[in-house]
């Protein structure tokens, strides 16, 4: 890559860039600060450990949660194995049932698979076509041996908001445990635990200017949610998460969610801004464009749109020079199949192939959504004409 | 009052080679934001980041970059394999980490005095039981740093067409890893005990070695191990791996302090392990008549970091079950730390520690002779 010209990165969802405000928090504990944060007889030792005590009051902070909720993970994707199969383990042969979403997260939907190992039945919900579940449909799959309701709060591909606090309200009433992966909801959007009935929450740093190889599962204390841990071992994390935390790591999560918690990227007026601009830039440069998902129960930053006839892949390659963008989640990228997120929606297999993910962050500017714009339009007008002389 | 750091074996400092290599990933993270499962330019660049490192790793194991999966650290690498191993029966030892003793149920073969395991015992043991058997062993104890037959379990493992992981955890770093990687069916690591940061370590699986994933979802780490890779954990981990190939080197002048230590203090300190083959870096020492916890807080407000045992177990204050296991008394067990050297380790360090080792020593045989017979000494 030509550090000079490099492509605009609009993969925000994929992951983020780390804020050098974050980075600046954890370079001391790369270097003189090393201690390992479980060695108790020692000041290297305390010194970590203070360190992973404050970002754990500040990922807390930052959800509404009590520090002593929070379990440091190594990502999104632990977290969220650890609350469903930990539910799923700590709960077999005495509940048998799970709820969620076709359009979770692709580590969401293995763990339930696992669960499914464990004999828990598995009620899957539909979404309606702009990616929204509708609470009366949580509700009527309820039973009285459902165990856990997973619900993403915000989609890692269409970026739409779910309902959860309604969610919340009619899980509570049920005595039901719901988890959320909010790993894209996590300085997008406030998130209030309690404001959720909230039970199981997982965060990812690298989706919000943090690190990548750190995340959290808030494990609600009141009332108390019972599960098997992940991983044995010297017991760290109140014996729900073995293994050494990496301090500095967990110092840049907690500056990371310190800096969501004074309001950066909260409002996301900005993003909204730059991504209204984009959209209403290609709307006006490129006939028959959709777009994915609802626009109004949305993050700022998300689009996720269709140029009929063009597949995502061809458009890629097209921009690979001008645009980094993705054709959904990272982890399914290098996939050739079209989005089951899109499927869901009742998205052709066509349609669904000729989408794309666009995501806008922190540090995006003007000039390069102006820039993006310029060369999505000009790609796509290409591609069409070479379609229709027959050379696509 | 400059700092002297006795605890390598809890966690190292971060080597310079993983500082630069974090340094130009955290660049480059802070600059491209790339996602290595990405398939745009961002996402290739981290990619090569992390295949670098992979290749770096292999090379110090010894094996194919295939057969290296990165997950979050030892812990995670132990009860992956312990739990995704499918088997009728696990068996270990007494002397395990807490993240192999606790993942699974399991035999436990004993160990003799010197915290070596018994092979005989462990012979037994695998004569009696049925099916398919998962053997789990450490290459050289954390606490004690004594080197475990490594070559013998796995002939053994080989009679009885079991698996074998080998924890080479401790042993990375400090002795070459071939030694392990030739005789094991998978292997787990840390990077933060040899130079590289925490939050990162790996499984090393032998080919057609088959187990289900311990962590799910996206598919990464050819579906062995799902998550966003930890990139600049892992540009360390690789950098460190590296760093390791000629390290090891460094440790036969480890073994010389560690010695200097022992024969110094040896005229009223009991050493254990000390009859069997050891981790160059590593001694657990114990002083007559005083326990662990006056001993750790007494070194710490000299300046010197010392633990009691295991960092994980450190916040507790029952013996080690380590010693127990080579059948220390609890009261003996009790007087014991670890002092683990790492590659900064100097002289003027070790001399420290010896002073005020001595230092301590005689304080507390002068406060204790009234109480006792004059003889707490002995």
């Amino acid at each position: 890559m030509n550090s000079t010209h490099r492509p605009v990165y609009l993969d925000y969802q994929a992951t983020t860039p780390v804020d050098a405000r974050v980075m600046d928090a954890m370079m001391p504990y790369f270097t003189e600060a090393f201690g390992n944060p479980h060695s108790t007889s020692h000041a290297y030792g305390w010194e970590a450990r203070d360190a992973v005590e404050l970002a754990r009051q500040q990922v807390a902070a930052m959800i509404n949660a009590d520090p002593r909720e929070i379990v440091f993970t190594s990502g999104a994707t632990e977290s969220n194995n650890m609350a469903i199969k930990g539910v799923a383990r700590f709960f077999a042969g005495r509940k048998a049932h799970m709820v969620a979403p076709v359009t979770e997260h692709k580590c969401v939907l293995e763990s339930l698979k696992y669960a499914e190992k464990l004999c828990y039945e598995i009620t899957w919900l539909k979404v309606g076509a702009d990616g929204l579940i509708d609470p009366d449909t949580v509700k009527a799959a309820l039973r009285a041996d459902t165990a856990l309701v997973s619900v993403m709060q915000v989609n890692n591909e269409i970026g739409v908001i779910q309902p959860m606090a309604e969610i919340g309200r009619l899980c509570r009433e049920a005595g039901v445990y719901l988890h959320s992966d909010a790993a894209q909801a996590a300085g997008k959007i406030p998130i209030d635990v309690a404001a959720m009935n909230v039970d199981l929450l997982s965060l990812s740093g690298h989706k919000m200017y943090g690190p990548m190889g750190i995340g959290a599962l808030y494990v609600r204390r009141k009332p108390r949610v019972r599960l098997e841990p992940l991983m044995d071992g010297g017991g760290q994390e109140r014996t729900l998460r073995s293994g050494t935390l990496p301090a500095p790591l967990v110092v840049g999560f907690g500056a990371a969610a310190g800096l969501v918690s004074e309001g950066c990227d909260i409002d996301a007026t900005r993003i909204r801004d730059l991504r209204d601009r984009v959209l209403k830039g290609l709307q006006q440069r490129i006939p028959d464009l959709y777009v994915n998902g609802s626009m109004e129960q949305r993050v700022a930053g998300n689009l996720n749109i269709g140029f009929r006839g063009i597949s995502s892949e061809t458009l890629m390659d097209a921009l690979k020079d001008r645009v980094a963008l993705s054709s959904g989640s990272a982890c399914t990228s290098a996939a050739v199949e079209p989005s089951y997120v899109l499927r869901a929606l009742g998205l052709s297999d066509e349609d669904a192939h000729a989408s794309v993910r666009l995501c806008i962050g922190r540090m995006t500017t003007q000039d390069e959504a102006e820039a993006a714009i310029e060369a999505i339009s000009e790609e796509v007008a290409k591609l069409r004409a070479m379609e229709m002389r027959g050379v696509g | 009052m400059t700092a002297c750091y006795l605890d390598h074996n809890a966690t190292t400092p971060l080597g310079l080679p993983a500082r630069d290599a974090m340094a130009r990933a955290m660049e480059a993270a802070a600059r491209i934001a790339g996602n290595a499962s990405s398939v745009h330019g961002f996402g290739r660049a981290a990619r090569k980041i992390v295949e670098d490192a992979r290749a770096h790793v292999a090379e110090l194991a010894g094996v194919a970059p295939a057969n290296v999966i990165f997950t979050s650290g030892g812990s995670e690498a132990n009860n992956a394999i312990l739990r995704g191993i499918g088997a009728d029966v696990r068996v270990t030892s007494t002397i395990e980490h807490a993240s192999v003793l606790d993942a699974v149920d399991a035999v436990r073969a004993p160990v003799n005095a010197d915290g070596v395991i018994d092979l005989n015992a462990l012979a037994e043991m695998l004569n009696e039981v049925q099916g398919r058997v998962l053997i789990s062993v450490m290459a050289a104890n954390n606490e004690t740093g004594v080197v475990q037959p490594i070559a013998e379990i796995s002939a053994l493992a080989k009679n009885h067409d079991a698996v074998f992981h080998v924890d080479a955890i401790q042993w990375a770093g400090k002795r070459p890893l071939f030694e392990v990687t030739a005789y094991a069916d998978a292997v787990s690591l840390s990077a933060h005990k040899f130079g590289g940061p925490q939050g990162v370590g790996a499984i090393l699986v032998k080919d057609g070695t088959a187990f289900a994933p311990l962590v799910r979802g996206g598919g990464q780490e050819r579906r062995r191990r799902s998550g966003t890779e930890n990139l600049i954990g892992i540009a360390g981990f690789g950098a460190a791996a590296e760093a390791a190939l000629t390290g090891v080197h460094d440790f036969a002048r480890l073994a010389g302090l560690r010695d200097r230590i022992e024969n110094e203090l040896g005229d009223v300190a009991r050493i254990y392990g000390q009859g069997a083959e050891r981790l160059p870096n590593t001694t657990c020492i114990a002083m007559p008549g005083v326990s662990a916890e006056t001993q750790v807080m007494a070194f710490d407000l000299a300046g010197i970091a010392v633990s009691a045992g295991s960092a994980c177990s450190s916040g507790k204050i029952e013996p080690s079950y380590v010693l127990l296991a080579m059948g220390l008394s609890n009261e003996d067990a009790a007087e014991a730390i670890r002092v683990s050297l790492g590659t900064g380790t100097t002289e003027q360090d070790v001399e420290r520690f010896i002073q005020t080792w001595r230092d301590l020593y005689e304080r507390h045989v002068k406060t204790a002779k009234p109480k006792g017979t004059g003889e707490a000494a002995a």
